[in-house]
């Protein structure tokens, strides 16, 4: 990767343009239409008699509309480039990032598995793309299948009755599915249940969700051996208690064993199952979310369903219902039309390539990865929970104390061409290394990843200085994050 | 079952793996998964396909929707797309990268979310923008959460009734379970003046959904008379030649990035964008990139602020908005990139053009009345005195989308410069045959 300096507002110069647009859409050349007496309808505000000093041609023409009503006065400083430019800045600009096309991401809790790129030329399918989402149902035949089949896909492979697509991504699936889980409640007079149970294992997501739900977060803690505190749970239920919020496998990569158990005391307390479908990549073709005992679900589509994570969006998290809370699908508007039907599209092609035979592979691959990985690098980094995982686990740091960190050693690997692992999550231990390798890596990469990662090893304790210097093989090194927080530049000025 | 080509894992693999792991088989990973809830059954999904099976499927799927020639908007713009941003969308080094977490190797991402808060903050006139939100109408429910957080001990928001009806109810869901008192107001200045007891917020949209330009003059500061916060709900196209919130006295501006050249592909995947005043940047919900420099001085961007976010304040965050519309971000950066000032004001001429064209041609044929005596760029309302069924059937045959039906039975339509004057003189001869 190489370091490129610029911005794009540093290549502008006055009366370069990089678009092209028709003179007129009148043919004949009309001109805009005179400057109208504007009168304000029945918009408060002004006084209609109040003159229009500046009519919209002097606004087109870039004239400053000094004291109108309505017309910006502000200049407008975009930069002024050429179409050349363009294309060279963000070729640039892209070769300083790293994606799942460029190398592995052991990256725990974010399953990043191979992109096919059948999925992309779907999406851009004109006869998807150039749908209106106001336009008639019977001239969206296609786009309406597209939803019945996901819906029908995703209810068999997870055990969910039906899904809404509306929730944008993963934390908007939670927060829809505690809504749906209020409504639950609330139709049933049920008006007491403000609380719900987030294990101190979950994602920060959980119990950020249900704040923004206006529910209150009552932590359960994990035993030592990773898994849901049973007992410590049973304390903690009662007549306040909406439902739990879940992940299974949890964030350490261990399958919640006593998740029957879970459910059944969850359940007779009147609460519902909430399923936090970030790390569902291991169950899928095994387990069944719904089997387990789960009321509501999201998925992650960007994760367990290979779409592109575009470096943070746009993903998709359908959310996924039993039939008790099947009455409230479809109840709360959270976001504009449809939810992100591109991202719906590509995990629909993905869905039907795996097809019913190769789908059996995907979570069992996916497990037998993450196994090997931890199996060979035991000796180097300190396992704290040593059972077998599922799709990821997590290393508390280097074996032998160098004074390494664990920073240290996730910035080391950029050296070597791979993406860092999660760091410092879950917060149950202090030097969390969370690796998690997906179905499409290859046993050549996964020892190439494991050779590296002891090679790490080896160097924490010849040259432990380099080390707290990594990575130095990028296109820049450690920023100064302290000064970004504390000064904060925002926008280019 | 044979190989598969995303799994790369051959038999012999599988062995060595197995052997290493110590277990004998890959269901030996699960024995810890209670017997019952291994599933056992066909997974009821097609067989698997060819992945020219796919494609044909898809296609056969695509050609049952019908390509329209869009004249409706209300919230989503049919505006041409420069050929050059799939190009760039659609490079795998941005496409396939994770969240920018790693910014030494994450400097593309990180640079381009850092020109899209300044083209965002350039188009409201606004100090501040996050790296984006799902959608225009999350966008203005956020900020709405933003007021109260904002208003110690405030809990009241007014909505204008002007704004879509998308907008307003995904605001009132997300106030509906935060416990916000929300009043959908069609006098927003009446209301505020009169004094809603613990008001911490207004919402008004910049260009209402009737398609009027709305004159918030005055607006601001009685707002801010009140304690409250004004947010405004923009087109951000629009904001090249309308008043910015920035000029209207707001200290918030939301909205849909989708007119900034994002395919209208059936609602999603578009982008909100949040702006603010500096004194609200620490209540700003999502991720937001900041400059700074590495230990050789070299310029470069991060993540910053993160004291705000899930990942590290949890149920205490300003919002649990994790994963984002980063890719439409890069898609309207490079929209602006290559539009620029003139661009950006030349289209907005052409909408205006066409519009007001088609506005004065359709009420020419004596089939609509005016609704509102007032400015207006891409977007109107008309109300028919034809029957409004017969007409969209009409378009519809035609191979037209327009005249879509207000809840007051209003119809708009919407004018982009994708459309020549060849089609907006069909819509009229159309609109002259609805008998």
């Amino acid at each position: 990767m190489k370091y490129y300096d610029k911005l794009i507002f540093e290549l502008s110069k006055p009366g370069r343009i990089g678009f092209s647009l028709p003179e007129t859409l009148l043919a004949d050349k009309q001109q805009l239409p005179p400057k109208k007496p504007a009168t304000l309808g029945t918009v408060r505000g002004g006084t209609a008699s109040e003159a229009q000093r500046w009519g919209p041609k002097d606004v087109f023409q870039g004239q400053a509309a000094a004291g109108s009503r309505i017309w910006r006065e502000a200049p407008l400083d975009l930069p002024e480039v050429s179409e050349v430019d363009v294309v060279r800045h963000y070729t640039n600009l892209s070769q300083m990032n790293f994606g799942v096309d460029t190398g592995f991401y052991p990256l725990g809790s974010c399953t990043m598995k191979y992109n096919p790129k059948i999925n992309e030329e779907i999406a851009n399918l004109p006869g998807f793309t150039g749908l209106h989402p106001l336009q008639p149902n019977e001239t969206v035949k296609g786009a309406l299948e597209v939803y019945v089949g996901m819906d029908k896909a995703l209810a068999a492979i997870t055990g969910m009755k039906h899904f809404t697509f509306l929730p944008c991504a993963g934390a908007h699936g939670e927060l829809t599915g505690l809504m749906l889980m209020r409504e639950y409640h609330q139709s049933r007079g049920d008006t007491a249940r403000t609380k719900v149970i987030v294990p101190d294992s979950a994602h920060g997501t959980n119990p950020a969700s249900a704040a923004v739900c206006g529910l209150d977060i009552v932590v359960v803690k994990s035993k030592e051996n990773g898994l849901v505190d049973v007992d410590a749970l049973k304390g903690l239920l009662g007549p306040d208690i909406a439902g739990i919020m879940l992940t299974n496998p949890n964030t350490l990569g261990l399958f919640e064993r006593d998740i029957k158990e879970i459910a059944q005391l969850v359940h007779d307390c009147g609460g519902l199952l909430y399923y936090d479908g970030a790390n569902m990549n291991p169950l899928l073709g095994v387990v069944r979310p719904g089997d387990m005992g789960f009321d509501i679900m999201h998925l992650n589509l960007h994760k367990t369903f290979s779409t592109p994570h575009g470096g943070g969006g746009p993903g998709a998290g359908p959310v996924g219902v039993s039939d008790k809370v099947l009455p409230f699908l479809h109840i709360p508007r959270v976001s504009g039309f449809h939810g992100n039907f591109g991202i719906i599209l590509r995990a629909y092609a993905y869905i039907l390539m795996l097809g019913r035979e190769h789908i059996k592979l995907a979570g069992k691959l996916a497990t037998l990865g993450a196994n090997y990985i931890k199996e060979s690098l035991k000796d180097c980094y300190k396992l704290p929970i040593p059972t077998v995982c599922k799709h990821e686990f997590v290393f508390d740091g280097l074996l032998e104390d160098n004074g390494v960190t664990t920073l240290d050693v996730a910035k080391r690997l950029l050296d070597y061409g791979f993406h860092a692992p999660t760091i410092y999550f879950p917060l149950l231990f202090h030097q969390a290394i969370m690796i998690e390798p997906t179905e499409t890596e290859s046993l050549e990469t996964l020892d190439a990843f494991i050779a590296v990662m002891r090679r790490i090893a080896e160097e924490a304790k010849a040259d432990p200085e380099m080390l707290h210097g990594a990575p130095h093989d990028t296109p820049i090194g450690r920023p100064d994050e302290t000064t970004a927080a504390r000064q904060p530049v925002l926008k280019y000025e | 079952m044979g190989a598969f080509s995303y799994f790369p894992q051959t038999g012999e693999d599988i062995r060595v793996m197995l052997e290493r792991i110590g277990v004998g088989s890959m269901d030996d990973l699960y024995a810890d998964v209670p017997a019952d809830f291994i599933y056992k059954g066909e997974y009821d999904l097609p067989s698997a396909m060819s992945e020219q099976q796919v494609r044909d499927f898809f296609e056969s799927l695509a050609a049952k929707n019908t390509r329209l020639k869009v004249f409706v908007g209300q919230g989503a713009y049919d505006h041409y797309v420069p050929s050059v941003i799939p190009y760039i969308t659609s490079r795998s080094e941005f496409l396939t990268a994770y969240t920018p977490y790693q910014c030494e190797i994450s400097q593309g991402t990180l640079r381009y979310i850092f020109e899209w808060q300044s083209m965002i903050c350039r188009l409201t006139g606004l100090d501040c923008a996050n790296a984006s939100m799902y959608d225009g109408p999350t966008a203005a429910a956020e900020a709405v959460r933003m007021c109260v957080a904002s208003a110690k001990r405030r809990n009241s928001v007014l909505v204008s009734a002007r704004l879509l009806p998308n907008v307003i109810d995904t605001i009132k869901t997300y106030a509906k379970y935060a416990g916000i008192n929300v009043v959908v107001s069609d006098q927003i200045f009446e209301d505020v003046a009169e004094g809603v007891l613990d008001l911490a917020g207004v919402i008004v949209p910049s260009i209402n959904r009737f398609g009027v330009i709305e004159n918030h003059l005055g607006l601001a500061d009685l707002v801010h008379q009140m304690g409250a916060l004004l947010v405004e709900y923009c087109d951000p196209s629009a904001l090249a030649v309308v008043k910015t919130p920035a000029e209207w006295g707001a200290d918030i501006a939301v909205g849909d990035g989708q007119s900034l050249g994002i395919p209208l592909c059936f609602g999603g995947p578009y982008v909100g964008f949040m702006a603010c005043r500096t004194a609200l940047m620490r209540k700003l919900p999502g991720r937001i990139v900041g400059q700074t420099t590495d230990a050789s001085g070299k310029r470069c961007y991060v993540l910053t602020l993160q004291a705000r976010e899930q990942h590290i304040r949890r149920e205490k965050a300003t919002s649990n908005i994790c994963s984002n519309e980063s890719l439409m971000a890069l898609w309207c950066t490079v929209y602006l990139s290559l539009m620029g000032p003139e661009g950006m004001r030349r289209l907005n001429a052409l909408c205006y053009e066409g519009a007001h064209y088609l506005h004065d041609a359709l009420l020419a044929t004596g089939k609509f009345q005016r609704v509102f005596d007032a400015d207006f760029l891409k977007e109107f309302v008309l109300k028919p005195l034809c029957p409004v069924e017969k007409l969209q059937k009409a378009l519809l045959k035609a191979g037209y989308f327009a005249a879509l039906q207000t809840e007051e039975g209003y119809v708009t339509f919407c004018v982009t410069e994708k459309h020549p004057r060849e089609e907006l003189d069909c819509i009229v001869e159309i609109v002259k045959s609805v008998k």
